[in-house]
């Protein structure tokens, strides 16, 4: 049930042949080539790799042509200086942090009727976060839209999805010279909505991006990109998802180190619940031979409170240099730690309320890193609500 | 006046081969006011008696008895037997990330008292068992056992033992990786524990060093899964003179 794989510093190079000798213009064993063409990205089978743990049919409107497009209903709390503008075509794929790596995103890309750039301007430090709802009013929807920070800019920005949809997306985030930008999104859709989509996130020199990822309702796949725009980057990406019955919450993670002396911190972690919920979790890391000095890990952990869950977890280390800082992952998935519930109860703690503290802290060591107090609470009281209907169900 | 009965207690755990018994009849009564240490070498089952008293699912009780006045504990969950009035001080204590030391003692207290400790006196119960475990008043506010060192762990046992007060204790090798600073401020606070002179101690230890500053009443020598032998604070002495050899050459020797 639990799986525990750790690498400590990076072994040398000559100990993992198969990607010794990989050709540098070689981007990563794991990822497609990224393109704007849709005839690049051919309707999957459910057998290519990215797609292997996807229930395509599921998914299957935002694979296709669609019909009778409409839109999400965009809200914005814009600080001042903050702007929101149009693009068209032609711009918004010049700013891009990459072409569209599945076809999910190629069609967002290609069909969508909102083109937005969000720009914080360069050295503005906001008094308040950006914050954004997105609500979903039926049918399908298609977004790309850019966020720019600018050098040495400080800003958190947040971005809530509610109501339903068949919604996909492709999103840039281009976080310039010593900034600091904390992006939080929380996928909180009601029952039957579809999300898919691509976000990639460019981490300027020296700059520092948090970025919290909480996924709660509808039917989820993101494939979620980083690399560094220079040395001396940071990289930290947390996320939390509460998975039901029936459900399929996806987070494919791609971090490439391709600059030097640059760092990446990712802790996933999930809980799941009822019959047929399925967590998948990729955790990619391409440390390239120029990317020297580096320092990565990666974690997700995964907590199954009942039979009937099947949670997917697959880190993976390409390493081109071993002249790096270090590098792990870890991975487990498992039912109740005993050995905590025993602790609380022995004392005189009752073991559903123990339960409910173990819950809580396994997610609090996240919610705690989001830093604004709305969310918090928001995600607090859903995992207090999940565990209500845990309990009713026991 | 109350009374901790173990009664012929035979436990055994899974193991790979098959069943095995680690406990194989102990017999032992802990009146309230009474200091007694359990001694014995490494393997002995010491902690087996600890864990097994305090509900370890991992540990199964084969036939015995262990009562808290009058009440059979073997037939009670592992919250009703703290709720009893049993603590267990833990020699490993448990890591539960996420959850702050202050959420964690009010949730226990509650559940031991059968309602929330008032707010005021509360916060000062808190900090005063810190300081008097000299832990720093900012540790309410960390996940409970994370990041801490093994002294860290082990006060944090003794500062809940003060803070919840139960009617009896076991300690379970409290004072081993203690340095000797660490181990006079766990003896000042189990002895002011103890010196309520209502409470009931069980100090299961591999060493002689913490009853310099613990004054037992009783000494157990715990060997293959029962007591060997019993005296007062001599015996204490005898051990440290002559170490274990004798009886577990002993034991050696009849089995």
């Amino acid at each position: 049930m639990s799986v525990d794989t750790a690498v400590g510093t990076a072994a040398p190079a000559d100990a993992v042949p198969n990607v010794a000798t990989a050709l540098e213009r070689l981007e990563s064993h794991l990822h497609p080539t990224p393109s704007w063409n849709l005839d690049d990205h051919p309707q999957p089978t459910g057998r290519e790799e990215i797609w292997r743990f996807t229930p395509i049919k599921r998914f299957a409107a935002l694979l296709g042509d669609p019909a009778d497009l409409g839109t999400l209903d965009w809200q914005a709390d814009l600080p001042e200086g903050v702007t929101v503008t149009d693009l068209d075509d032609e711009q918004a794929k010049g700013l891009a942090v990459e072409a569209p790596v599945d076809r999910v995103a190629a069609q967002a890309a290609l069909h969508t009727v909102h083109r937005t750039h969000i720009q914080v301007p360069a050295e503005a430090e906001l008094d308040r976060p950006v914050v954004f709802t997105a609500n979903g009013q039926g049918g399908q929807a298609r977004d790309h839209y850019v966020l720019s920070v600018g050098a040495h800019a400080k800003a958190t920005v947040v971005i809530r999805f509610t109501g339903t949809a068949s919604y996909g997306e492709k999103f840039d985030v281009l976080v310039g010279d010593g900034a600091q930008l904390n992006l939080v999104t929380v996928q909180d859709w009601a029952e039957g909505a579809v999300h898919g989509g691509q976000r990639s996130i460019r981490v300027g020199r020296d700059a520092q991006v948090k970025a919290i990822t909480a996924s709660i309702g509808g039917d989820i796949r993101l494939q979620e990109d980083a690399r560094f725009d220079g040395p001396g980057g940071s990289l930290e990406q947390f996320g939390l998802y509460l998975v039901d019955a029936g459900q399929h919450i996806e987070h494919r993670l791609f971090v490439d180190h391709n600059a030097p002396h640059t760092s990446s911190n990712v802790d996933y972690r999930g809980a799941l619940q009822g019959k047929g919920a399925h967590s998948v979790w990729i955790g990619d890391v391409l440390i390239r031979k120029v990317a020297e000095g580096i320092e990565t890990y990666e974690a997700n952990k995964n907590l199954v409170l009942t039979d009937g869950c099947q949670a997917d977890s697959v880190p993976n280390l390409e390493i081109e240099t071993g002249e790096i800082a270090g590098a792990g992952h870890s991975s487990t998935t498992g039912r109740f730690d005993d050995e905590q519930l025993f602790y609380l109860r022995s004392r005189g703690v009752p073991e559903s309320e123990a339960r409910r503290l173990v819950v809580h802290g396994f997610f609090n060591d996240i919610i705690r890193r989001i830093g604004v107090t709305d969310v918090e609470d928001h995600l607090r009281a859903i995992v207090e609500h999940e565990l209500e209907i845990l309990g009713a169900q026991q | 006046m109350s009374k901790l009965e173990i009664v012929d207690l035979h436990v055994s755990v899974e193991t790979e081969s098959g069943a095995k018994e680690i406990l194989k009849g102990v017999n032992l009564t802990v009146n309230s006011g009474e200091v007694h240490a359990i001694m014995g070498p490494n393997g002995s089952g010491k902690s087996t008696l600890a864990y097994s008293i305090a509900g370890h699912p991992k540990y199964e009780i084969t036939s015995g008895s262990v009562k808290l006045d009058g009440v059979e504990l073997t037939e009670l969950t592992v919250d009703e037997r703290a709720r009893a009035g049993l603590f267990l001080a833990m020699q490993y204590p448990v890591e539960v990330p996420g959850v702050s030391v202050s959420n964690f003692l009010r949730t226990a207290k509650t559940a031991l008292d059968g309602q929330a400790p008032k707010l005021r006196t509360w916060v000062k119960d808190v900090n005063g068992a810190l300081a008097g475990m000299k832990l720093d008043s900012s540790f309410a506010g960390r996940s409970v056992n994370e990041g801490f060192s093994g002294g860290e762990k082990k006060r944090h046992e003794i500062a809940q033992l003060e803070l919840l007060n139960p009617r009896f204790a076991v300690l379970d090798e409290t004072d081993s990786g203690l340095d000797i600073d660490a181990l006079r401020v766990v003896a000042d606070g189990v002895n002011r524990y103890t010196g309520q002179g209502d409470r009931g101690l069980l100090l299961i230890t591999h060493y002689t060093r913490i009853l310099r500053y613990i004054e037992p009443d009783f000494v157990h020598v715990f060997v293959d899964g029962k007591i060997a032998e019993e005296g007062g604070r001599e015996l204490a002495d005898r051990l440290e003179a002559e170490g274990y050899d004798r009886y577990v050459s002993a034991a050696g020797a009849g089995a």
